[in-house]
């Protein structure tokens, strides 16, 4: 058990709604999740299809872990082709809409088609039905969880929907559940807009049942034990959440800046952890009102915050005096180092907005970051901008980008295109900081090189969270290397790259691994599944899903050739800081990693290695 | 000499009240370590997880023996991880 066993397949384009039976040799193959719900991808749909196309389908899939009383065990996945890069896209949220699905008695549903007009999906246990979404297109996804429960008299249904980013082609929109958590990155919101799918809404009373309960019930106990003994995951991360990192990566010369023109910024500590749990000087309270925790979380990082009432972004403007999700350290970074703004209040304004609307902050404001660049240059002027001054440092810019990006308004519809498409067309491709059309994430890969090659391979496009090797680099988690080396890298990246997706695939969340390795997840999964899950076979899992990604990419028309970084990476060094003077050391340690995934030197997978995995 | 301190999270709390920003300078004698540093802030040394001198990570075993240079910078958090999840 574990597996709900059932999928909910709905034909947006015929309006039904179809229960089947999972696969259960695949499940036994990929777990579940981003593992399994990519094998389905893989074989219903062309790899070369549009994205927006009715023809790609979208996937919400829970782990055999979602649901039970595992620790964090409430994930779920969107995975479809993503409309930001055109690859491979699995995004992760966390909430309780995972959750609800599950004990809805779903492990999947499965979209496909596009609806003539807009609709949401409503479940209730076995009950599935389509509904006129004309209510809520073009309002927020917090105006249509809230009408979505109004409407139905349900404070309990959990929903999941896009904002209007989403409906209007914002490349990277998110699908926003449980008001401020979001599967984020890769346009998966896009993707759902596109086929006129609004929300999806989910009351579920069914339970899950796992396979072994007090084999699962002792498993999990001492999981919980390790977490809670843990001083990262025991102590850390509920008292500082992970923007207390912002002071770790700039001080360590790794946080990029400006569009990666500087790798330190001098008003990080302004954004950071340490400022959020600062009192302001105009009201006495701080940023941070308390923490919050999402299903079956025994780590609890949340943040809650609040913006002060007299602050420029909230002052005429009651809706947004409120107590929402607040600035988790990517989004910091994003919105705040990577355009040179140090205004903790504007930045939190800009991320309310980006959870309104249903981006993805990390693109949003690296996109800003661009603009940015390209203003101060010249390529662009006040005419492209409506008169805006796009400058490093601008609060004022980069609140108003976000509101005019969410909805799709002036040049907030060219920041919508995602920095590479913005780039490209004004004629400065070299300055877009991405990979496979996604941007980076809040690493420099001059001053952390496992990232540099982390950033080139993931097959969702930049991304921290496809192989964390800050975790080693810089905490020493599980053996510290030293993150201005490339030796030794290509090894370690592929180890994280594995275990994240086993990880991925089971319903937990990745920040329990700062605690637990495969040899602590082996056994709930074993209790709760059918088959012998052992450390061994997890990390096969992973690396099978790694796989199957990689060759997905290929058969989309990825080559070796995007597996790389932008010249400024490869070919300017850092200023300061410990990796002053170096660059990305990618030349050398992509032949290694191909060599340590026995791929090809064209980066394709071998016969062998294929056989290897089963795959 | 001259080292700037930086004590970051709850380590903030042993800074003096005229730190800024959760760092301070202060002057010390030839031969101070981190862990001389820490002491005189009275810092336990259990809490201070990762140590960076300049940026760079100096091991727990080596906290004791390495010796500061005239403007360097010692900073010190407790147990921390991080990033976001979607």
């Amino acid at each position: 058990m574990s597996w709900a066993r059932n999928i909910l397949r709905v034909n947006l384009s015929k309006g039904t709604c179809a229960n089947e039976p999972l696969n259960m040799e695949w499940a036994q193959k990929y777990l579940g999740q981003r593992g399994l719900a990519t094998k389905y991808l893989v074989e219903e749909t062309d790899p070369k299809v549009d994205p927006l196309s009715p023809d790609n389908k979208l996937i919400m899939a829970t782990g055999p872990l979602t649901g039970t009383c595992a620790s964090t065990a409430g994930r779920y996945s969107v995975i479809t082709k993503g409309a930001l890069t055109g690859a491979i896209a699995c995004s992760n949220s966390g909430g309780f809409f995972g959750n609800e699905m599950k004990n809805a008695g779903y492990d999947m549903i499965i979209f496909e088609g596009k609806s003539k007009k807009p609709v949401y999906l409503l479940v209730e246990d076995d009950s599935a039905q389509l509904i006129d979404a004309g209510d809520y297109w073009g309002k927020s996804c917090w105006d249509t969880e809230e009408g979505i429960k109004a409407k139905h008299q349900d404070p309990l249904i959990r929903v999941a929907s896009i904002g209007v980013s989403g409906e209007v082609g914002v490349k990277y929109a998110c699908v926003v559940n449980d008001m401020h958590r979001a599967a984020g990155r890769s346009g998966v919101g896009t993707v759902m807009g596109s086929k006129n799918l609004k929300a999806v809404a989910i009351r579920g009373s069914l339970g899950v049942q796992v396979d072994d309960a007090d084999k699962f019930l002792a498993a999990v106990s001492s999981g919980k034990a390790v977490i809670a003994d843990n001083p990262v995951t025991g102590q850390g991360l509920p008292a500082f959440g992970t923007q207390v990192l912002m002071n770790v990566i700039n001080e360590s010369g790794a946080l990029p800046t400006r569009n990666h023109l500087d790798s330190q910024f001098a008003g990080a500590s302004k954004i950071s952890a340490e400022a959020m749990a600062e009192a302001r000087e105009g009201d006495g309270k701080t940023n941070l009102l308390t923490t919050s925790a999402c299903f079956g979380c025994t780590i609890a990082c949340g943040r809650i915050s609040t913006i002060e009432r007299g602050h420029y972004t909230v002052a005429e403007r009651p809706q947004y005096q409120i107590a929402s999700g607040g600035l988790e350290y990517e989004a910091a970074w994003s919105l705040g180092a990577a355009t040179g703004v140090d205004d903790l209040d504007a930045l939190t304004f800009a991320n309310f907005v980006c959870n309104e609307q249903g981006m993805d902050p990390i693109s949003f404001g690296a996109t800003v970051g661009a603009a940015m660049e390209m203003y101060e240059n010249g390529d662009i002027s006040d005419k492209e901008t409506g008169g805006l001054e796009v400058k490093f440092g601008s609060a004022k810019a980069l609140t108003e980008l976000a509101e005019l990006t969410g909805r799709g308004e002036g040049f907030g519809a060219e920041i919508g295109l995602g920095s590479k498409r913005m780039c490209e067309k004004y004629g400065k491709p070299e300055l877009s900081m991405a990979v496979k059309g996604q941007e980076f994430p809040a690493y420099d890969a001059r001053g952390i090189q496992g990232m540099g090659l982390t950033y080139a391979t993931s097959n969702r496009g930049a991304c921290h969270l496809r192989g964390y090797t800050v975790s080693s680099e810089i905490f020493g988690i599980p053996v510290k290397t030293d993150p201005t080396e490339s030796d030794g890298k290509a090894g370690l990246v592929k180890a994280f790259q594995d275990a994240t997706g086993a990880v991925d695939s089971s319903g937990l969340c990745l920040f329990t691994t700062f605690a637990w390795s495969l040899d602590d997840i082996a056994p709930q999964v074993d209790a709760a599944c059918e088959g012998d899950w052992t450390p061994e076979r997890l990390a096969e899992v992973g690396e099978r899903v790694w796989t199957l990604e990689r060759m997905y990419n290929l058969q989309a028309g990825f080559t070796a050739a995007d597996d790389t970084l932008p010249k400024r990476l490869l070919k300017d060094a850092a200023k300061t800081g410990p990796a002053e003077g170096k660059v990305s050391d990618l030349g050398k340690m992509l032949p290694e990693y191909y060599d340590a995934r026995g791929w090809t030197s064209d980066g394709v997978p071998s016969n062998e290695t294929l056989q290897r995995i089963a795959l | 000499m001259k080292i700037t301190v930086k004590l970051y999270a709850l380590l903030g709390s042993y800074l003096p009240p005229q730190a800024a920003d959760n760092q301070i300078d202060v002057e010390v004698d030839e031969g101070a370590t981190p862990a001389s540093i820490f002491a005189e802030f009275h810092v336990p040394p259990e809490n201070c997880h990762l140590v960076l001198v300049n940026g760079v990570f100096v091991a727990p075993g080596e906290r004791a023996s390495h010796l500061l240079k005239d403007n360097d910078a010692v900073a010190a958090w407790p147990p921390i991880a991080g990033g976001d999840r979607s």
